[in-house]
């Protein structure tokens, strides 16, 4: 067993867990932090994305232990700092970006983190932006919609 | 879809990561990026005893430029390749094709040194690394050894690396002055693996005839396959050289298998198109 401490959205949290533990699993099941969703397992549909040190990475392909000592930020942390909604999971509520919100997480963190480093991407920017996220639900022309739309809303043009 | 039990061992440095794989022997497996290795245990295809982190092996991160070479180190993850200035200006066919590997969050963990390792017939680097003649450094708790790339790739997911070796570092010789690169892809969506991926590398002398022409591809054979294109284009002007005609000759050379993904008949005609096309953006960056 290991003890494995990161920090999530800004607090310190461990537990001791065993090598095989996957991140998705271990931010889910040991640290109850269940707004990470976990899909497919073999890193193909993105609902487990998370940022690692800023950058998103598919938590179902990390061990927790591989990562102790990390800057985490789940979809949690996406939030406003009133606690209130943040701008991107704001704008995926006004634009209808999600239905049943599966795979909802994974798009919040992915764009958060895209909108950090491209603060106003094209239509076919935002497209290329989610290209490694699986939605079943929208068609994705409402998560693109949702992207320009955060894009926007951060740029101050709410 | 979760992985099986082994025992993780994070060495904190080269000596000491190769002390361990001499001890674990077969039983040991290398976790660079875990893009490739972790499917693979979550789907229960492996389950070696052993695993050997080399994230924190921060010496193992370099992408440097010198003597015409462009070395990325085993921990040198394929962003920060793609990103990298240096080996952009000396080497633009690193970035053409690494910006074709799987998605960015996977390009974030995902190594380049990983990815010549596991050798998967469809990826990008194995064929950009045979196309370069470019090499890979291996190193075991009793000496290194540098495998060419002729030489490393042996079958579908196969390598030349041996139980308790660890590669640490991959070589990317830079093509001589005048020369230009492309790589083109189809794949289902963008950052899926390819239905069919060519690179091309031209070198044109001063009066911009084609000195030299070679394409590497991936999916259309079991390891990155390379094909002189030179009997087709060789001395003629660069700009008017007949590229259709290096395409049908890539297309006799190839193997393509039907799979799920596309009939080998279907590969055969991306081949043909592929090379032409790339052959003439080749030619443009030179
Ligand atoms: C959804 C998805 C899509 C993908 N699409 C593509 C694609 O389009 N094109 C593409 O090329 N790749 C693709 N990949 C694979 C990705 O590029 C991997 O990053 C890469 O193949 C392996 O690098 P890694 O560092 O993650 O290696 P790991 O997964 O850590 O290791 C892979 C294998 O190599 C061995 N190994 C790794 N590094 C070393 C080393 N330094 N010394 C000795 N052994 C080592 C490991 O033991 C293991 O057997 C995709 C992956 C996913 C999950
Ligand atoms: S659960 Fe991680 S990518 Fe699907
Ligand atoms: S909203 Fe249901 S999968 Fe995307």
């Amino acid at each position: 067993m290991h003890e494995v401490s990161v920090t999530v959205n800004g607090v310190l949290r461990s537990a001791t867990v065993p090598a095989r533990r996957l991140l998705s699993d271990f931010l889910r099941h040991d640290l109850g932090c269940t707004g990470t969703h976990v899909g497919c397992e073999h890193g193909v549909c993105g609902a487990c994305t998370v940022l690692l040190d800023g950058e998103p990475v598919r938590s179902c392909l990390l061990f927790a232990v591989s990562v102790d000592g990390a800057q985490l930020t789940t979809v949690e942390g996406c939030r406003a700092p009133d606690g209130g909604l943040g701008p991107v999971q704001r704008a995926f509520h006004e634009c209808h970006g999600l239905q049943c919100g599966y795979c909802t997480p994974g798009f919040i963190t992915t764009v958060t983190a895209y909108l950090r480093d491209h603060p106003d991407p094209t239509e076919e920017q935002a497209r290329e932006a989610i290209g490694g996220n699986l939605c079943r639900c929208t068609g994705y022309q409402n998560i693109v919609a949702s992207v320009l739309r955060a894009a926007a809303i951060q740029r101050g043009e709410a | 879809m979760k992985p099986p039990a082994f025992t993780y061992h994070r060495p904190a440095s080269v000596a000491d990561a190769l002390a361990v794989l001499a001890e674990t022997g077969p039983d040991g497996k290398v976790l660079a990026g875990g893009q490739s290795l972790v499917p693979v245990l979550n789907m229960r295809l492996a389950a070696p005893g052993h695993l050997v982190d080399i994230n924190r092996l921060g010496e193992l991160a370099h992408v440097t430029v010198d003597a015409g070479v462009v070395r990325v180190g085993a921990l040198a993850r394929h962003a920060a390749v793609e990103r990298d200035a240096a080996a952009f200006a000396a080497l633009p066919l690193l970035r053409q094709a690494t910006g074709h590997v799987a998605h960015p969050a996977i390009r974030n963990r995902g190594t380049t040194v990983g990815s010549l390792v596991h050798a998967d017939p469809a990826a990008e680097l194995p064929a950009v690394l045979s196309l370069l003649s470019g090499s890979v450094t291996l190193a075991s708790a009793s000496g290194r050894r540098t495998v060419p790339a002729g030489e490393f790739f042996v079958g579908p997911l196969e390598s030349a690396l041996r139980p308790g070796e660890l590669a640490v570092e991959a070589l990317f010789p830079v093509p001589p002055k005048g020369s230009g690169t492309a790589w083109l892809e189809v794949s289902r969506r963008r950052g899926d693996f390819a239905v069919c991926g060519v690179g091309v590398l031209v070198t044109l002398s001063a009066d911009r005839r084609v000195a030299a022409a070679r394409a590497a591809y991936v999916s259309v054979g079991p390891t990155p396959l390379t094909v002189d294109l030179a009997e087709a284009v060789a001395g003629l002007p660069a700009d008017t050289a007949d590229w259709a005609a290096a395409g049908a000759l890539a297309a006799a050379r190839v193997r393509p298998e039907d799979d799920i993904h596309a009939t080998a008949a279907y590969r055969r005609h991306l081949v043909a198109v592929l090379t032409a096309r790339a052959g003439k953006a080749a030619v443009a960056n030179a």
